[in-house]
């Protein structure tokens, strides 16, 4: 007689997942199927247009591309995929703007650098991390001695700048500047005071319910109009000017909403040990307020990051003024898959990058707090 | 050295307070007297005369996506109606795709099926993560890229894709068509009326009357009806290629197009998002208890997790279509003829009214922006909970 035994069956993890996850139900196997198939026509679509197929530096009868006409897809149409040699050929452009070449090896060492200045401010638990805030505050007078020139190094114009080197300056700058006129607002907008409060609330609701656009165009056409002779801003300074009043706006909001997080006796506490406002406000009110904050103020960062690109509407050369400009000239005109596609990973890897961080954050607050 | 107004001033807080505020409002009277006198001097020196007359001009360019008559000969106050016309339309249909889009990849987001929610994730981190305008760009260059009227994409035989637009029939109107309109919007309101009735009578009878399906056939049925009876007073005119263009029928063009395209598909996904985070603050409680009780996926969703999930949704959609609103200037980047683009960029160019042009462009989005607070506020606080909170 035969011996059964029974036993439970055990599936492996990757079994059971697969099941959970992809055919728990007919319904849920046909959309697996769906999904497959979207998925590998427009994957290997995409794959064989982006690299398999694509032109990078060389057609494929091997010469060097110069211009479109030596793009693979433009000599036998409908055989080939991307010409990326219109990203090879502008990147200096893409990268500096018209700064001169001969001196794009200061843009390089700024960028360099920046990595630097800002890794202090995002990580608490850096080692050696009093110096980099110390190098964080340094560091905006060594990039303008560097960028912008000085003694010893000859003057480039805004004018000539462009590329990331636009974008990052607006961003960057924009949100250093934005940060601690933020912190005002917020605290104007909570403050006792009713004239200090109303004039903050208008601000800030005023600049919120606007597009930047207008605040762009305002600064460009009316800036001049508003100084005395002799100071007249370039139109880099003027973009600057809106794009920091506009993140102001938007940082002061998050600040408020983190402020607002505070439990009143917080302050209670400190002002029965004797605490004035000021002291209050530093010692107790912001440290807590800002650090929950941080992940808002980043959402805001990214917008604002992403709006950097309208500068191109006013005349500036940013990313995308770049990539227009390329597609502009004769002998590169309708590549314009490739420019963009190329613009929108280089916003992607900021704009995602800074998510994640504002993700890796908000988790640390959660296990912080709790 | 002891000097009672200076002591109280420091530890008074009240009197302390009024001398802030009052050194506030002189400096703010200071640098707006300053700004407003070197205005006047710049304008003085420049030429620029100031003042609103110039809305009364005739506007002197052409606006060719317009929703009421604008030539050449128009004034400049005729010219920004177009313009804000041309704003609320972009706006308004933006938001309404948007919404769709957004509440489908949310929903698909949290789909049981790992291909489909990674797809739908996919798709959220790299459209918001582009800047919109790029987005919008890349969309207008793609139909400025389609085949040219010759070689049109022919769609279900009607409509015809080309580099200038879409090209698609245009209804006329007969006589009778009124009437046609008339028995919809009367369905309409007979078939909410109907749905109190049966509501009432479920809540006393407990018996359940397929009130979605009665409306439905009501809302459906009645106007073709009337269509019918009315002799079809509906007929349309379909473009025909005629020499190098289309004659008849109607356009969308690319620029309206291309903008649609890109502000509802990165506003879907911040929308998609909000979506998500809504329907999973609904509590398991509430999941486990409707299925306690026997109800099935579809009712459960529309009676149970959607109503609360609302709540949660609706004031961060409010700031999306405020965003989405505010974007609808990027127009101006491929000639959308918007607000900006018109009346703020080619009016200011030919009257040279910066300010006075830049003030109405900016209190008309303020104005845009209340009104659609307001009536989103209004919905907000129908949806929220009701008596006990």
């Amino acid at each position: 007689m035969s011996n059964t035994t029974f036993q439970t069956i055990q599936h492996s993890k990757q079994y059971n997942w697969l099941v959970k996850n992809l055919f728990s139900s007919w319904v849920n196997t046909l959309m697996t199927i769906i999904a497959a198939i979207f998925l590998y026509q427009v994957g290997t679509a995409f794959l064989d247009w982006a690299f398999f197929s694509a032109d990078f530096k060389t057609n494929f009868q091997g010469d060097l591309i110069t211009d479109r006409n030596l793009c693979s897809k433009n000599i036998a149409p409908g055989e080939y995929g991307a010409c990326w040699a219109i990203i090879y050929a502008r990147f200096d452009q893409f990268m500096y703007g018209l700064y001169p070449v001969e001196e794009s090896w200061r843009v390089n060492l700024t960028y360099a650098l920046l990595p630097f200045a800002i890794v202090g401010l995002l990580f608490d638990k850096l080692p050696f991390r009093k110096y980099f805030i110390y190098f964080t505050f340094i560091f905006p007078f060594i990039a303008y001695f560097m960028l912008y020139g000085g003694p010893g190094l000859s003057v480039v114009g805004t004018n000539k700048w462009g590329g990331l080197l636009v974008t990052l300056f607006l961003g960057v700058t924009g949100i250093g500047l934005a940060f601690p006129l933020s912190i005002a607002l917020a605290l104007g907008r909570r403050s006792q005071m009713p004239i200090i409060r109303s004039i903050c609330v208008v601000f800030i609701e005023f600049i919120r319910g606007v597009p930047l656009i207008t605040l762009l165009f305002t600064a460009n056409v009316m800036l001049p109009l508003f100084l005395p002779d002799g100071v007249n801003p370039d139109n880099l300074l003027r973009a600057l000017v809106a794009v920091t009043l506009f993140q102001s706006a938007y940082m002061a909001e998050a600040i408020r909403g983190g402020l607002q997080a505070i439990p009143r006796g917080q302050v209670e506490a400190a002002q029965s040990l004797g605490l004035s406002y000021w002291q209050t406000t530093r010692k107790i009110v912001l440290p807590q307020a800002l650090k929950i904050a941080i992940p808002p103020i980043v959402n805001t960062c990214i917008g604002l990051f992403k709006d950097t690109s309208l500068v191109l509407i006013i005349g500036l050369f940013d990313l995308l003024g770049v990539g227009k400009a390329a597609l502009a000239d004769m002998s590169w005109t309708k590549l314009y898959y490739e420019v963009y596609v190329f613009i929108a990973l280089v916003f992607f890897i900021f704009c995602f990058g800074m998510s994640r961080y504002s993700l890796y954050l908000e988790k640390k607050l959660k296990t912080d707090n709790s | 050295m002891h000097n009672n107004f200076v002591r109280k001033i420091i530890f008074d807080e009240k009197l302390r307070a009024l001398v802030i505020q009052t050194l506030t409002i002189g400096i703010f009277a200071v640098i707006i007297y300053l700004l407003v006198k070197q205005t006047a001097y710049n304008l003085d020196k420049r030429g620029i005369s100031s003042g609103f007359d110039f809305l009364g001009m005739s506007a002197g360019y052409d606006i060719s996506i317009r929703l009421i008559p604008f030539t050449s000969d128009d004034t400049h106050l005729r010219a920004y109606f177009v313009g804000l016309l041309n704003t609320l339309l972009i706006a308004i249909c933006g938001c309404f795709l948007a919404t769709i889009i957004g509440f489908l990849v949310g929903i698909i987001r949290l789909s049981s099926n790992w291909l489909f929610r990674n797809i739908a994730y996919v798709y959220v981190e790299f459209t918001r993560n582009v800047p919109v305008l790029l987005q919008i760009i890349l969309y207008y260059s793609i139909l400025l890229h389609l085949p040219k009227i010759k070689q049109a994409i022919v769609l279900l035989d009607t409509f015809y894709l080309t580099n200038r637009g879409l090209f698609s029939p245009s209804p006329i109107f007969k006589e009778g068509f009124s009437i046609v309109i008339g028995s919809f919007i009367a369905a309409l309101i007979a078939s909410f009326f109907i749905k109190k009735y049966l509501q009432k009578k479920q809540e006393q009878t407990g018996k359940q009357y397929p009130i979605f399906l009665i409306n439905s056939a009501l809302i459906i049925f009645t106007p073709i009806i009337f269509y019918y009876i009315m002799g079809m007073p509906l007929e349309f005119d379909s473009p025909i290629l005629k020499g190098f263009n289309f004659k008849g029928g109607m356009v969308v063009r690319p620029e309206f197009l291309g903008m649609l395209f890109g502000l509802s598909i990165y506003t879907a996904a911040f929308i998609s998002e909000t979506v998500r985070s809504g329907i999973i603050s609904v509590s398991k409680g509430q999941r486990e208890a409707s299925k306690a009780l026997g109800l099935k996926n579809n009712l459960m969703m529309r009676l149970i997790i959607i109503p609360q999930a609302l709540r949660v949704i609706i004031p961060p959609l409010t700031s999306q279509y405020l965003n989405l609103t505010k974007n609808s200037s990027l127009g101006i980047a491929i000639g959308y003829a918007d607000l900006v683009h018109g009346f703020g960029g080619i009016s200011l160019n030919q009257t040279g009214r910066a300010i006075e042009i830049m003030l109405i462009v900016m209190f008309t989005y303020l104005t845009i922006s209340l009104i659609i607070s307001f009536f989103m506020n209004v919905y907000n606080k129908a949806v929220q909970f009701k008596g006990n909170a």
